[in-house]
């Protein structure tokens, strides 16, 4: 492999890896602060990419479908916690996975009601439709260079909300103890519904800016959200940070995987999973 | 007045029908009744289209000979096998074990065929496959009463060796999803183009029905082959078309493949599609007076463009016309059944064709490249290409 090769797909590796970050950040942040296991969280990576479909034919922009799309889907976001999850917080983890188990199958028959079984594509917009060259027939998209580009400010923002801001320093408290966080005026319900919304516009915009690149289909969500657990299990449940190092290495070698080893490929990033689990078994960052 | 008479006489024409059908032993009506012909084919979700091609061509098949088989009347069945192998056994044997069809015609996934495969076989009854390519089908599992008519999974492939070696090009990489149909497309592509004298390069994939393919599109940039041979189909075709040429790669290095990579995705592809090479067993553009003559008559009945699923269900229905003609519509008398369509030549939209001894059709596999939005036909890539069979023992 030579340089240009390895250059680009290194950052093949990164823009992936971020794009599992922004799935796998708001599912470990809302394991980590109310400890619900929520595995329709891939449902709403796919919520995402249908929205842009639907929105971006409607206004016939990306941009605008992507604030559209983000703005309903927090909406959603706010609804789902108030009518739903807010009443498993205290209750089982298999009654929480039982409840986002069977949400799988609700969201998975209303995206076949609404859009139907097809797959569709969603244009790359004009502006970042083209490529930079890098040898005489390696080239980089721009736009994926944007993809990445989002996903980091995103990042970022994510992480000086937590450790920055006010509304952050209570989001901590209330994970760390939630009685006793309220006890001291904290509205921890508020609390709640706030990280929710957020994790649920995470892996909508997530969708969205994913879909020119990876179609809009059934089941996308599915295969998506195995990739988060192992993104989440390998950088250690509820941990942010762990989830920004793990989704990257995560990135790597599927990336790389694919392209040096494309016979073993589909199942080296689990290879990784169980290796770092016998070395660390709580996984990278305790949270 | 006249139209609610009607509607009266009807209804107790079919309450008695029903009614004597209910009281009458099994016995009774087998033999005074019509032929029992079975669909099982995918009539929701994405293979829908497919499947309703291939009953329209099946129908338009019986319709020209008047609409019976061997001068039986017909009854139809139907189930939607919904494409969801988990349920093809269980939907066959509904046709098989609730409807008593004489004939289960299906179809379109492989996974599902499996289902079938396995009733077929305990069973007994005559199946005919119009479309799904599973090898296991016609080699190991093949048997006496399950007939394809449309290809196996590696048949169109095998024919890309001979003309791509031709044009010069003897490094290729390979690359397809990682899932059966595309494990058995790569296998009649590799033996087709090594016995040419070609190299594969590197063998590239993904999971089903996965369409990332911006890291191994960089790969093949970066190998730099002579040729691209791939095996997509449907909407996951028309992202790798767009993605390939997006990716520069286009006018680079020539994109070959299974013709199903250009069936029903021109549109949708625009530009990015031209020039793509790949081979099959039909073209819309076969410039042939029976082919002409096929698609005008299914214009004309169906308000719809036939396609090749059409093709494979019309010549389904041609080869079953056959067989019930030549044991004049008893088709409990199977071996003189099976052995008039083991026989049968059928005179095909694709051109003629007849059956190998694990019955699978032998048949030309056509040269086409993408011309202004078009499978153009360029030549016969391979002429009466048959599937190896491996491992088939006919009972």
């Amino acid at each position: 492999m030579d340089l240009a090769n390895f250059l680009i797909q290194l950052l093949n590796s990164v823009q992936y890896g971020l794009l599992l970050f922004m799935l796998a950040a708001g599912l470990t942040l809302i394991f980590g602060i109310m400890g619900v296991v929520n595995l329709a969280h891939g449902s709403f990576y796919m919520l995402g990419a249908y929205l842009a479909y639907s929105l971006s034919g409607l206004f016939g922009s990306l941009t605008a479908a992507v604030l559209g799309g983000a703005a309903l889907a927090v909406l959603f976001g706010l609804a789902l916690e108030w009518l739903l999850f807010r009443h498993f917080y205290h209750r089982d983890h298999l009654d929480q996975v039982l409840l986002t188990f069977g949400l799988i199958y609700v969201f998975e028959e209303l995206r076949s009601i609404l859009w139907g079984d097809d797959v569709h594509s969603v244009a790359v917009p004009k502006a970042l439709d083209w490529s930079i060259p890098l040898t005489d027939t390696l080239s980089y998209p721009a736009y994926r260079l944007f993809m990445s580009a989002v996903c980091l400010v995103l990042a970022l923002g994510l992480y000086l909300l937590i450790s920055r801001t006010r509304l952050g320093m209570k989001i901590r408290a209330g994970a760390f103890n939630r009685d006793m966080a309220g006890a001291l005026g904290i509205n921890i319900k508020l609390i709640h519904a706030v990280v929710f919304a957020l994790g649920v516009g995470l892996a909508a915009v997530a969708g969205m800016i994913a879909a020119p690149v990876s179609s809009v289909y059934p089941n996308m969500g599915s295969q998506v959200l195995i990739m988060c657990f192992v993104v989440v299990v390998i950088g250690g449940i509820g941990s942010v940070r762990g989830a920004l190092i793990s989704a990257l290495l995560v990135g790597l070698v599927d990336t790389f995987g694919k392209v040096l080893l494309p016979s073993v490929a589909s199942m080296l990033v689990y290879m990784l999973m169980a290796a770092v689990l016998l070395w660390k078994p709580q996984g990278l960052f305790k949270a | 007045m006249t139209s609610r008479r009607l509607v009266l006489t009807r209804s107790a024409a079919v309450i008695g029908a029903a009614s004597t059908g209910l009281l009458l032993p099994s016995i009774v009506r087998a033999q005074s009744s019509k032929v029992r012909v079975g669909f099982m084919l995918p009539y929701t979700g994405t293979f829908a289209p497919l499947g309703v091609a291939i009953e329209n061509g099946f129908r338009m098949a019986i319709d020209e000979q008047g609409g019976k088989l061997g001068g039986r009347e017909i009854e139809w069945f139907k189930v939607d096998d919904e494409s969801e192998p988990s349920k093809g056994i269980e939907n066959a044997s509904k046709l098989v074990q609730r409807d008593k069809v004489d004939v289960l015609v299906g179809t379109v996934h492989s996974g599902v065929q499996m289902g079938i495969q396995k009733v077929a076989r305990d069973s007994g009854v005559l199946s005919i496959i119009p479309n799904a390519g599973v090898h296991a089908a016609t080699r190991a599992l093949c048997a006496p009463n399950v007939f394809r008519t449309s290809f196996t999974n590696s048949q169109p492939t095998l024919a890309l060796g001979k003309p791509m070696m031709e044009r010069g090009l003897k490094k290729t990489v390979w690359i397809t999803w990682k899932y059966a149909a595309g494990d058995e497309a790569f296998e009649g592509f590799r033996d087709g183009y090594t016995k040419a004298g070609g190299t594969v390069v590197k063998e590239l994939g993904l999971p089903f029905p996965n369409v990332e393919f911006q890291a191994l599109l960089t790969e093949i940039a970066a190998l730099k082959p002579d040729a691209v041979a791939c095996f997509f189909a449907g909407g996951g075709a028309v992202k790798f078309i767009k993605d390939y040429a997006a990716a520069g790669l286009k006018d680079k290095i020539p994109l070959w493949g299974s013709g199903f990579l250009t069936e029903g995705v021109l549109d949708a592809v625009g530009p990015a599609g031209e020039g793509i090479m790949s081979t099959m067993h039909y073209s819309d553009s076969l410039d042939t007076p029976r082919n002409k003559q096929f698609r005008l008559n299914y214009a004309k009945t169906f308000r719809l463009q036939p396609d090749v699923y059409g093709v494979q269900g019309y010549d389904s229905g041609l080869l079953l016309i056959q067989g019930a003609n030549a044991v004049k519509g008893d088709l409990g008398n199977k071996k003189a059944l099976y052995a008039a369509m083991e026989g049968a030549v059928i005179d095909s939209p694709r051109g003629k064709w007849t059956m190998s001894r694990a019955h699978n059709p032998v048949q030309d596999i056509y040269l086409r490249r993408v011309e202004k939005g078009e499978n153009k036909v360029i030549g016969v890539a391979a002429k009466a290409l048959s599937d190896s069979g491996a491992g088939c023992k006919m009972a």
